[in-house]
Parts: structure tokens; sequence; C-alpha cells
């Protein structure tokens, strides 16, 4: 879901860019030098987590997790993401330096609505049907409220953005369930195997 | 799969001070990013084939790299000439028509991500990730977040090495992937797996970081000073740049 460069119009970019920065800056006030390395090797997981393509009927397509990055990280999904998006830019030309901020509130921004609205499920201790729907909802939503984002991005930009940009929210109907189940897995998982990950944002 | 450098890494502007280099992409970009004339884009994108001929890469290794950045164009040209309201061109498809506005808008976006985009590539290709980070912080972005990129950066290998061994383990234990519940909860544990083990590892890092007395500050080995060249490179380029704004704001041909 990365806006190329050159599309979008530059108050567009310049807003995205504000956004992001005030998320950035959030995020970072809860960084201290300990929590370096890990927050790092975690966001590298997510990169190369999105870089894994699972199957969708005939087509495949690439987890994005941002719903599961939200959950574990809080705030401090808007430094990651910001990071591993700049990876991107450099390493395979996903995005640019003008789109980065733009970019990186639509992946970050659901993130961390999911974390205010689901972030309780995975500190307390519920009913495991209340906590795997919570972490549904989680992955479900960060992608749809991203594709929104996405598609509300080209169309302040103009309107003959429109059909396109409902297209991209409804292809992205079928990656939404796929990240729903695979984020509530994936909580189910690590609160088997290692709660810690989960309790420390 | 992760690679970093394709240039021929004896290039004019692979010497280049990476600050320099960084403030002319991003000052390029964002030219380019809020143009609309044509004469403008144009001139841009010869700019940067111009520059990427200097850096002397792989002609194949760019348009590899281009592909991402015109699949979206590619999507967007289907939509546009037909979604825009203007004057009506010849061709029309069914009950779908084109219209000049239209055409000349996804033209004109066309030009512009492929000029940024080359832009960076010759930015990236001729700079180390490390030496980028490391010019970044001297540039003033915040201490947290460079080293955060660092880490992240230098862990992206180290990490998909794990990815590749989990899920070789995987085929040999027969996985195929399909679309059903198993394999998206195969996925989710391989993704689960991968956080577990990137945590692991971190807390290991981070002892051993502290052992040899870490204190939040990172040394770079490669000290940055300007030259002469860069100067002049810098002085060329801001002309180019400034050239480019002038012809889009005042409207000269």
């Amino acid at each position: 879901m990365h806006i190329s460069e050159g599309v979008l119009s530059p108050a567009i970019l310049i807003g995205g860019a504000v956004v992001t920065m005030a998320g950035v800056a959030i995020g970072l006030k809860g960084v201290d030098n300990k929590n370096i390395p890990k927050m790092g090797i975690l966001s590298a997981a997510f990169f190369v987590a999105s870089l894994v393509h699972v199957p969708a009927g005939p087509a495949s397509v690439h987890l994005i997790l941002n719903g599961l990055l939200g959950l574990i990280l809080g705030w401090k999904a808007f430094p990651a993401i910001l990071v591993a998006l700049g990876l991107q830019a450099l390493l395979f030309q996903f995005g640019g330096i003008t789109t980065l901020g733009i970019n990186t509130m639509n992946m970050a921004l659901p993130a961390v609505i999911c974390y205010c609205l689901f972030g309780w499920s995975t500190k307390s201790s519920i009913k495991q049907t209340v906590f795997i729907t919570a972490a549904f909802c989680a992955g479900f939503c960060a992608v749809l409220v991203s594709s929104i984002l996405v598609g509300f991005s080209l169309y302040l930009t103009g309107e003959a953005f429109l059909p396109a940009a409902k297209l991209i929210v409804a292809a992205h109907l079928p990656v939404m369930i796929i990240e729903g189940i695979v984020t509530a897995a994936c909580i189910l998982f690590l609160k088997k195997v290692r709660p810690e990950i989960l309790m420390n944002s | 799969m992760i690679i970093e450098e394709i240039s021929g890494n004896d290039s004019f502007i692979y010497h280049l001070d990476p600050r320099v280099k960084i403030i002319i992409a991003f000052l390029f970009s964002v030219i380019v990013a809020v143009s609309n004339r044509f004469v403008v884009l144009i001139a841009a994108l010869a700019v940067s084939i111009i520059i990427l001929f200097s850096a002397r890469i792989q002609i194949k290794e760019v348009f590899k790299r281009l592909i991402p950045v015109n699949t979206l164009l590619i999507f967007l040209w289907l939509f546009l000439p037909f979604t825009f309201a203007g004057e009506h061109l010849f061709f029309s498809i069914g009950f779908l028509t084109g219209t000049r506005e239209g055409v000349l808008f996804a033209f004109r976006i066309t030009i512009k991500s492929n000029a940024i985009m080359l832009m960076l590539i010759s930015l990236t290709a001729s700079t180390p990730i490390f030496t980028i980070g490391h010019a970044m912080h001297q540039l003033g972005m915040p201490k947290k977040l460079i080293q955060l990129f660092l880490f992240t950066y230098r862990y992206l290998h180290v990490i998909y090495g794990e990815y590749a061994r989990l899920i070789n383990s995987m085929k040999i234990r027969g996985f195929k992937p399909k679309t059903d519940l198993h394999t998206y909860k195969s996925y989710a544990y391989l993704v689960g797996m991968l956080l577990v083990k990137g945590f692991d590892r971190s807390q290991r890092v981070h002892n051993a970081m502290m052992c040899r007395g870490f204190s939040g500050k990172l040394y770079s080995l490669s000290e940055f000073s300007i030259k002469g060249a860069d100067i002049l490179a810098f002085a060329f380029m801001a002309t180019i740049i400034l050239i480019l704004g002038i012809l889009e704001w005042t409207q000269i041909t």
C-alpha cells in the first residue's frame, strides 16, 4: 500500500509528514537507550514478516501486520514503521523521500488506533474467546483503516482518483480477513510462548 | 535477497560527502513533487538520468528497481484517463471516454515518480546504508531514531536468515501453502517464532553491549569532511534545482 513519489499533492504530503513527526516524537519519548536494541530487532522482524507472501485464492498477498505491531509496541509503532519504510525506500525503492511521511502515517496511525481500542486485551487475563476476537479485530481494523487512509490520500489529491481509491479499499478486504486470522493466531502463540513480549509496551 | 550497493564504486558521486548527497536528493525530490509543468518535469527527468549515468550503475539493476513504482503507476493509468473531467479525446472503450486532462495528468505523475526514483537510486546505490545513517545523524536527525535505524538494518539480515531457516524446516515437514486456516496459522506461528527469536536475541545483544560499556553513543569509523569537489557539486546541483523552481513558479518557457 505504498503510494509512489509524485502522485500526491503537496498539501497531503505536508499533512502526512506533520502527523508522522508528531507520532514519532510521542513514540520516541517512551524509548530509552536500553530499549533501542530490542525495538530495532523487533522492527527488523516486522520488516521480514512483511516480505512473507501468503496465498489468498489464486493470488498471493504479503503480510502487513501493522495491527500486531500496534498491539506489541503501542505508540512506538510510529518510529518502528518510519524506520522500516525508510529502509524499504532505500533498499527496494518502495515509496520514497517525500512520501515517507504520508506512507508512515497511513500504516502507523491505524496501528496506534488498534492499540488504543484493543491494547487492553493482551494485558489482562480474559476469556480466550474475547481475547481471540479482540486480536482478530485489531488485525482486521488496522488494514481496514490503512486502506481507507490510502484511499483518502488519493481522493483528497484529486477527485479523479475516487474509483481507484474505492478499488484499493475493496481489494484489501480479503487481506483484512487474513491479517485478522494471522494476528489472532500470532498473539495467541506469543501469549503461550513468551508473554513478556506482550507485556512491555 | 536484501542487497545494498549496485554501483561501480568508483564514480565521482561515490566519493561525494554523503551529507551533500542526502540534501541534494531531498531538495530535488521536494521540488519535483510540487512541480506541475511539463518543461520542469522533463528537465528534472533528464537531470536525474544524467546523474544516474555519472554514478555508473548497472542499467539492468535500475530497471529492476523501477518495477515497484511503475506497477502502481500502471494501476493508476487504468483509471485516470477516464475519470478526469475535461475535453474528450478520440478514444473510448465502451461507455468510458478518455479525456485529454486525464491522460496529461497520468503522464505528469509518471514522469515525476520516475525522476524522483532515479535520483533516489543514484543516492542509495552510491552510499552504504550505515553511512547514510551516520550522515543523517550529523544533519540533525534525532539520535534515538538513527540508532533504531542502524539496529534495524543490522539485524534485518540476521532475522532474514532465521526466516529462511524456519521456512526451510516447514518445507522439510511437507508444508504446502494453501488458502486455508492451517496455512494462515502456520504463517502466524512462523511470525510469532521470528518475534520470539528476535526478542531473545535482542536481550543477548543488549547484555553484550552493556558489558562493553555502551552508553548510548554510536561511533562511526568514516569521518565526513567537506572537500572542494563537494562544494562544487552542491553549488551546481543547487543551481539546477533553483532553475527548476524558477521555471515552475514564473511560468517562462
